[in-house]
């Protein structure tokens, strides 16, 4: 049927003359359900094949590396050529330990949700290399500003899980009271920032702080985590903007999982060029890495933070890589998607990946894997009883009433002492006085 | 039902059996009515367009109308309204969506500085005939970024319209009204009721829209006015100003209660029905406002001031305002922030004793 709405099914407007008629381009993925999925079209190169320029060098003199992909893993398994951050077999070890937990984790979490636990969750699933590995790189004092899909960095700086859990439970141990939806976690104490539900609002003020640390003469840099769709808030560009302004000492990780809820990446500009470039146009160095390669990703993270803590300024990282599951417990993507997809994803899975390196270098091997596999969920396992003790969303095991006023400000002004009492007097009509929390 | 619409659904009834829809069936036949009806008409926003929404509200409608008429947006909120704004300079009427109120924000520069004011700088050269579409307020375990009512931030800018349905029939007709307005409207939808009447009884099962007798939508296009009230029920003990989920709210609470209160469901908070509002509170001589936005300068503010200000002397008791706390919405003590039935029962039982 002839769509009523494309300008070339309808008169020429009067006054237009012999000018052509515009028409409007709106972006269209190449599969949706049910579609075979071909993705030979997509330029992934040879691993080791892409030049590793020195830190100091100038944005403009590293165009390329914002076109191509940095890869260190081959087909072969082993690491290759310039990007190769030759870590130790134990770090290597260390890196696939922490993405197997962040896997079993993902699992046994978003089982909770489905059997009522709670009201939310979020996998990364084949992701989880886009924030170990860099978390790997940075100090561990260096500040992240998170989106909500990098629980991989708590799990890489040894963030308690009985913590994680008690969040995602909104329980009386809760370290942010039940107030935050699940996963939007917080700890100065591992220089993770509090995570907002609202969109790139975190790319600026990782700006902000990393210029703060350069205003102290402190040494510690910044890093934050964006997902490509998210890239078309302005806070995105505010941040490119102040990074390059202020040469900052910042990383600007840009997470390109392909999919932003039900829109693919053409949505926020990736059918004219890539997210990496856009750092060139700001004049920020860019990189453009294999997301499902661990190493490689370690090895522009380390990249970037050498070049940041050398006073040579932001850079800009695209980690090119695949949402393998839907965005969250809410969403359903065989409404928009090819199932497909995930299995014919070029790059591979980045534990799988990972695994087989090592597995090649002799470091590794299968019974070693699946005993470790079993470990990381029957270590999730006994953490998950322990967070129940504390209380799941809605059985009555949360913070006391009083809490919810706290925090507002410093310290409660008469109106919201008047509401804590109320509230606390709505709580003893309900349950009456012998409820021990409230 | 309206005086203008109980004739629609008369002459309705008389060709096709009663229908009956949920709120989001509802709104999203008034979108595509108004897609086949105005070729001007253009709706767009995140996820909005293959997919249809992640609340469903356009599935369907890029399929029947193309993919220029019903798109997907980047995820840039200053985009899709400035872009609206500029649309609407052109000539067509943007109907776009914000996935949650919650995320306007980035979007309030072009809608307070331009669109509200874009008729009055430029003295009716340009208008800016856009209906922003966003589901708000809470109940569903979101947290502080998918829960909030920011309706006060919009009925404080002039130029701005600022509409809540209450009901799958208003919602339908307040759209359509909404959309052929010359003026910028923000649609807030509850999304809390987008299923059914939610009664803020949250530990008691909800009941779907289907049994609900605001649930029968007619067919095809009707409009509903835009600064019209909705008398729920009427009655003589004391008048309930109130919007959106909290209008079943109340009316649970007042029929649980056995109060002959005058329940009136205001639709459009700007421009605001004040005759049904004064002739409520004449009769009545008592005042309850009931939202479940933060009560420092909410609308129940506005609408306490106007009362007092025009009842006075009619007045036997102070306003009551039942509001929501104003703190952010917490995610675990979500129904200790509601303001529900116990909070509205306290505010009853003090209106009453006076
Ligand atoms: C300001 C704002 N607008 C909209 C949303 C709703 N929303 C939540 S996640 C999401 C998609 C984000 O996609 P992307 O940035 O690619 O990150 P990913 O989920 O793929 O990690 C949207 C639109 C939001 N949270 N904040
Ligand atoms: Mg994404």
């Amino acid at each position: 049927m002839a769509d009523p709405a494309d300008p070339a099914n309808q008169p020429a407007p009067a006054g237009e003359g012999n000018r052509p008629a515009l028409a409007l381009h709106v972006p269209e993925p190449n599969y949706r359900p049910g579609d075979t999925v071909d993705f030979s079209d997509i330029a992934i190169g040879t691993a080791g094949a892409q030049p590793r320029p020195d830190e100091s060098a100038h944005p403009s003199q590293m165009g390329e590396l914002a076109y191509s992909l940095i890869r260190v893993l081959g087909d072969d398994d082993q690491a290759h050529g310039p990007w190769n951050p030759r870590l130790d077999p134990e770090t290597l070890r260390q890196m696939l330990g922490h993405m197997a937990m962040v896997r079993a984790f993902d699992e046994r979490m978003f089982r909770g949700q489905r059997q009522g636990k709670t009201s939310f969750y979020m996998k990364c699933t084949g992701e989880e290399a886009t924030s170990i590995a860099p978390a790997m790189a940075l100090a561990s004092d260096d500040m992240v500003f998170p989106s909500y899909r990098q629980q991989g960095i708590l799990i890489a700086r040894g963030y308690p899980l009985l913590d994680m859990i008690n969040q995602i439970y909104s329980n009386k141990a809760d370290k942010l009271k039940g107030r935050q939806l699940p996963i939007m976690y917080s700890s100065r104490d591992h220089s993770f920032f509090s995570i907002s539900g609202n969109l790139a609002t975190q790319t600026p003020q990782a700006v902000g702080w990393a210029m703060a640390s350069a205003i102290k003469g402190d040494s510690r840099i910044a890093a934050t985590w964006v997902g490509e769709g998210s890239t078309a808030e302005g806070d995105f560009h505010s941040a490119c903007t102040f990074a390059a302004v202020y040469n900052a000492p910042v990383i600007l990780n840009i997470v390109n999982n392909q999919w932003a809820i039900s829109s693919f990446s053409g949505f926020a500009g990736a059918e004219r060029t890539t997210f990496a470039a856009r750092g060139l146009g700001y004049g920020i160095a860019a990189l453009r890495v294999d997301g499902n390669d661990a190493l490689a990703c370690f090895a522009a993270a380390q990249w970037a933070a050498n070049r940041a803590r050398a006073n040579h300024g932001p850079t800009l990282i695209e980690y090119f890589t695949y949402r393998a599951e839907g965005h969250s417990t809410s969403d359903d993507p065989s409404g928009y998607r090819s199932a497909q997809e995930r299995e014919e994803w070029p790059l591979g899975d980045p534990v799988t990946r990972l695994k087989a390196h090592l597995i090649a270098i002799g470091e590794w091997d299968e019974q070693r894997h699946a005993g470790m596999d079993l470990e990381c969920a029957e270590l999730v396992k006994a953490t998950t009883k322990e967070a129940e003790k504390n209380g799941i969303l809605g059985h009555g095991l949360h913070h006391p009433f009083h809490t919810m006023f706290e925090d507002v400000y410093e310290e409660l002004p008469w109106h919201l002492e008047e509401q804590a009492d109320q509230a606390i007097r709505e709580r003893i009509a309900k349950f009456g006085t012998e409820r021990p929390f409230g | 039902m309206s005086d203008q619409t109980e004739a629609a659904a008369a002459a309705a009834s008389d060709t096709a059996p009663e229908r009956r829809l949920n709120m989001i069936e509802a709104i999203n036949e008034a979108l595509d009515i108004m897609l086949a009806r105005d070729p001007d008409v253009i709706i767009m926003g995140e996820d909005v367009g293959y997919f249809g929404g992640v609340f469903r509200a356009t599935a369907g409608l890029q399929a029947r109308h193309g993919k220029t008429r019903v798109f997907d947006t980047p995820i840039s909120e200053c985009g899709i309204i400035g872009v609206a704004v500029g649309m609407g300079a052109y000539g067509l009427r943007p109907v776009p969506e914000i996935q949650f109120a919650d995320y306007i924000y980035p979007g309030l520069d072009q809608l307070i500085s331009e669109a509200a004011r874009l008729r009055y700088r430029s003295a009716g050269d340009f208008i800016a005939p856009l209906t922003v579409r966003s589901p708000f307020g809470g109940g569903i375990f979101g947290g502080q970024t998918h829960s909030q009512s920011p309706e006060a931030i919009f009925t404080h800018v002039s130029g701005l319209k600022t509409v809540i349905p209450s009901t799958p029939h208003d919602a339908k007709g307040l759209l359509i009204a909404a959309i052929e307005d010359n003026d910028p409207v923000i649609f807030f939808e509850p999304k809390r009721i987008y299923n059914g009447p939610f009664t803020g009884f949250y530990d008691k099962p909800v009941e779907p829209w289907k049994k609900h007798a605001d649930s029968v939508v007619p067919e095809g296009y009707y409009r509903i006015p835009l600064g019209k009230a909705r008398i729920v029920r009427a009655g003589e003990a004391m008048t309930v100003l109130t919007y959106g989920t909290m209008v079943h709210v109340a009316e649970a609470v007042c029929t649980a209660k056995g109060v002959d209160a005058e329940i009136i469901d205001l639709r459009t908070l700007v421009p605001l029905d004040i005759e049904a509002i004064e002739a409520s509170v004449e009769k009545t001589g008592r005042c309850m406002i009931v939202h479940e936005a933060t009560r420092t300068s909410g609308f129940g503010a506005e609408l306490s001031a106007l009362v007092t200000e025009r009842c006075f002397y009619h007045l036997e008791a102070p306003v009551e305002r039942v509001t929501g706390f104003d703190t952010p919405y917490p995610h675990s003590l979500e129904w200790a922030y509601f303001p529900g039935p116990i909070r509205i029962g306290d505010a009853i039982d003090k209106l009453l004793s006076e």
